[in-house]
């Protein structure tokens, strides 16, 4: 080759200061794609926030509810005829009988308040308390018969439309056009307000409370729900954590790679993509009809929801096991471990902060599925807690997605608060599942 | 090859400690191994050498059965250790490992103590009654790789912290924990420095007063320096097989030569 052709022709470099063509248009195409990054990560925290302070907004008023304080005479008269005490004889005392007691007691306290309007009737009075006082009160009575014939401070939940004027759900302009509540009664409790009979307190019954009927929202609480809940959750533990990891152990480690091996794989990746409303029609037909368990019961819940878990917690699990660098099994196997010593001892350790991340999170999966506890009667109203554990499993129960799809059915506007109420409570069990998750993962976590 | 001590070297024993007959590997359709036919003597350095991919690990693994982990691995003919077969049915590949003990190319500990990582073996074979005697085997081993004096005052920190020298002789010394009667090495200075690898190096001299020690390895110096007698394997055949002196300076076989000299590999 000539000098000429191996040097370059005589052009000037350019300067390293400036930026050719080229590199702008890289530098440009860099800045681009960062910035659609960022701008998606931004989405996505807005929608959080929307969503968050939506769920917050109207959610946050479950937890706080309108309370009336009162001083209740038990009248021995009404509340114990004979006077015996005997619990037969008070039991058979109605709810009748205790709301026109606390029909009553408010009176008398707003007439020594001199806060009776003129014109209110009594039954005006007493319709400001909740339909759900009275029972109350008879329940306190019961468990402690002492008190017939004393004068006891009672709390008395306000009517639910009460309550949503000081939620500002009820304005007087709808109280007019409503059947349930007046503009006068409206009146009546923001002067009772005033006066410290009726005030906004911390309402553990939404925590604790069963549900409660259509008239009654402000009595409504999700009480059964957590312990259906919380007995699935048991039985989906139980159930799918040894059994997926004994599954995924022998699929990845022992099994051998044949045709059948194959179908299995699969299968299992595809059972994990089967809308989940499918395991409620196979839960209904495999284990209340021809199975025989009972209907809306956390058993079969439990069951539907291991299935449904099964799958998310072996792909995880297989994964957890594989990453497992293969040195280490050599080096198990090279000073004579068996092959099942070689996984207990050294694998599966390895491989726990993975297994447990997965199954963390299908655990915390199947907490918020609601579609497959329809199907099997779990949406039915259930006013009973369920009895402890194991025959507490077969009574019937229900769970907290499932609890906040029914009170978004119902009519009363109070259910959106109770409802929104519900999805906070679900939210902080999943969050605290996954920090669970995060916290398991970082204690177990070893390096090689 | 001109290194001093090649002429100090004489086998001091004839005992076979291991002797493979007509050994023939498959890896599914592919034939690694042709034909090999070895002794393997007792309280002897046995260096394999070859160009990469000429199956002296396929052969390595194969006499403790490491290759048994292996779905598509098949492996013909007879190995005899001490004149049983490992291949025969009733073996036990757990039991034969035990005897048989590796060490592998990278440092692998177990993410655990370095106590914990020398007392698994003696413990899963039961070879101790307590903690007092599972204490002074692990002393023993550490000390037989020359790793005790470096960590006796942290016997509690993981293995993983130790460095690359370190972290393989505490491989050895897991391996030596279980008092196996041959030692199986697979490049166990590949991923060494050079201090490191003249500890090790040295440490596997010593090893050869208790041990039969087979070792795979790259480096020709390196087999030079530590073995006694060197196999030569090339295309999965052994080519040549006798004393190191006579391998590194009168090879009989003209690709052995080609080998030792650098035109092939």
């Amino acid at each position: 080759m000539t000098a000429e052709a191996t040097n370059m022709p005589a052009k000037a470099r350019p300067s390293l200061y400036a930026i050719d063509p080229r590199t702008k248009r890289r530098n440009a195409a860099e800045k681009r794609f960062r910035l659609y990054g960022v701008a998606a990560v931004g989405f996505g925290l807005l929608a959080l926030v929307v969503l968050l302070s939506s769920v917050l907004g109207s959610g946050l008023g479950a937890f706080r509810q309108s309370v009336l304080t009162m001083q209740v005479p038990l009248d021995a008269a009404v509340l114990d005829k004979e006077g015996t005490r005997d619990p037969a004889a008070i039991a058979k005392v109605t709810t009748i009988a205790y709301g026109k007691l606390l029909q009553d007691a408010l009176t008398a306290e707003l007439t020594e308040k001199a806060l009776l309007p003129a014109g209110m009737k009594p039954k005006d009075v007493g319709g400001m308390i909740s339909k759900e006082a009275p029972a109350q009160l008879r329940n306190l009575v019961l468990a402690n018969p002492d008190l017939i014939g004393t004068t006891v401070s009672f709390d008395a939940l306000a009517n639910g439309r009460i309550d949503g004027f000081f939620k500002g759900r009820v304005t007087m302009e709808s109280a007019k056009l409503d059947s349930n509540v007046s503009p006068e009664q409206l009146e009546l409790a923001q002067a009772m307000r005033d006066a410290g009979l009726l005030a906004l307190k911390f309402n553990p019954g939404f925590i604790f409370a069963p549900d409660a009927s259509e008239l009654r929202p402000e009595a409504a609480g999700l009480g059964v729900a957590i312990l259906g809940s919380a007995y699935m959750m048991l039985i989906v533990l139980v159930l799918s954590l040894p059994i997926g990891v004994a599954a995924s152990i022998y699929l990845e480690e022992f099994a051998p790679k044949n045709r059948f091996t194959d179908l299995i794989e699969v299968n299992i990746a595809n059972l994990a993509a089967v809308p989940s409303i499918v395991f409620g029609i196979l839960g209904l037909a495999a284990f209340i009809n021809f199975g025989g368990l009972p209907q809306s019961s956390s058993v079969v819940g439990g069951l539907v929801l291991t299935l449904m878990t099964l799958p998310r917690i072996i792909i995880p699990a297989r994964a957890a096991l594989k990453s497992v660098p293969p040195s280490i099994k050599d080096a198990a196997l090279g000073v004579g471990a068996s092959k099942t010593q070689t996984i207990f001892h050294h694998v599966l350790p390895l491989a726990m902060p993975g297994i447990l991340t997965g199954a963390i999170i299908g655990l915390a999966q199947a907490l918020g599925e609601t579609a497959p506890l329809l199907l099997i009667g779990m949406v039915a109203f259930v006013r009973d807690y369920p009895a402890a554990p194991p025959e507490g499993f077969f009574d019937p129960a229900s769970a907290i997605p499932v609890q906040i799809y029914s009170w978004t059915q119902r009519a009363d506007p109070a259910f959106t608060e109770r409802a929104s109420g519900a999805i906070i409570v679900l939210l902080v069990f999943l969050l605290v599942m996954n920090s669970l998750a995060v916290v398991l993962r970082r204690k177990f976590e070893r390096r090689w | 090859m001109n290194d001093m001590r090649l002429t100090e070297r004489a086998v001091e024993t004839k005992d076979i400690k291991i002797a493979a007959h007509d050994v023939q590997v498959y890896y599914g359709a592919s034939h690694a191994i042709k034909d090999v036919h070895i002794d393997i003597l007792d309280k002897t350095v046995t260096a394999f050498i070859g160009p990469s991919g000429c199956g002296k690990s396929t052969f390595l693994r194969c006499l403790n059965r490491m290759n048994d982990t292996i779905d598509i691995c098949r492996v013909e003919g007879e190995i005899l250790l001490d004149g049983e077969d490992i291949y025969d049915k009733k073996v036990d590949p757990v039991q034969l490992r035990a005897r048989v003990g590796m060490v592998f190319q990278k440092p692998n500990p177990f993410p655990k103590s370095i106590y914990d990582n020398v007392a698994y073996g003696p413990k899963i074979h039961g070879l101790v009654k307590n903690k007092a005697e599972l204490d002074a085997v692990v002393e023993s081993s550490l000390r037989k790789a020359a790793l005790w004096n470096e960590v006796k005052d942290r016997l509690d920190a993981p293995g993983t912290g130790l460095s690359g020298g370190q972290q393989q002789r505490l491989c050895i010394a897991r391996a030596v924990a279980t008092s196996p009667e041959v030692l199986l090495m697979d490049e166990p200075c590949s991923a060494l420095d050079p201090i490191a690898t003249a500890q090790v190096e040295e440490l596997i001299d010593e090893l050869r007063e208790n041990f039969s020690v087979v070792i795979v390895t790259h480096s020709m110096q390196q087999a030079a320096r530590v073995s006694q007698r060197t196999a030569f394997f090339h295309l999965g055949n052994l080519v040549e097989y006798g004393e190191t002196g006579q391998i590194f300076t009168n090879p009989k076989d003209p690709r052995t030569e080609s080998y030792i000299t650098g035109r092939i590999g």
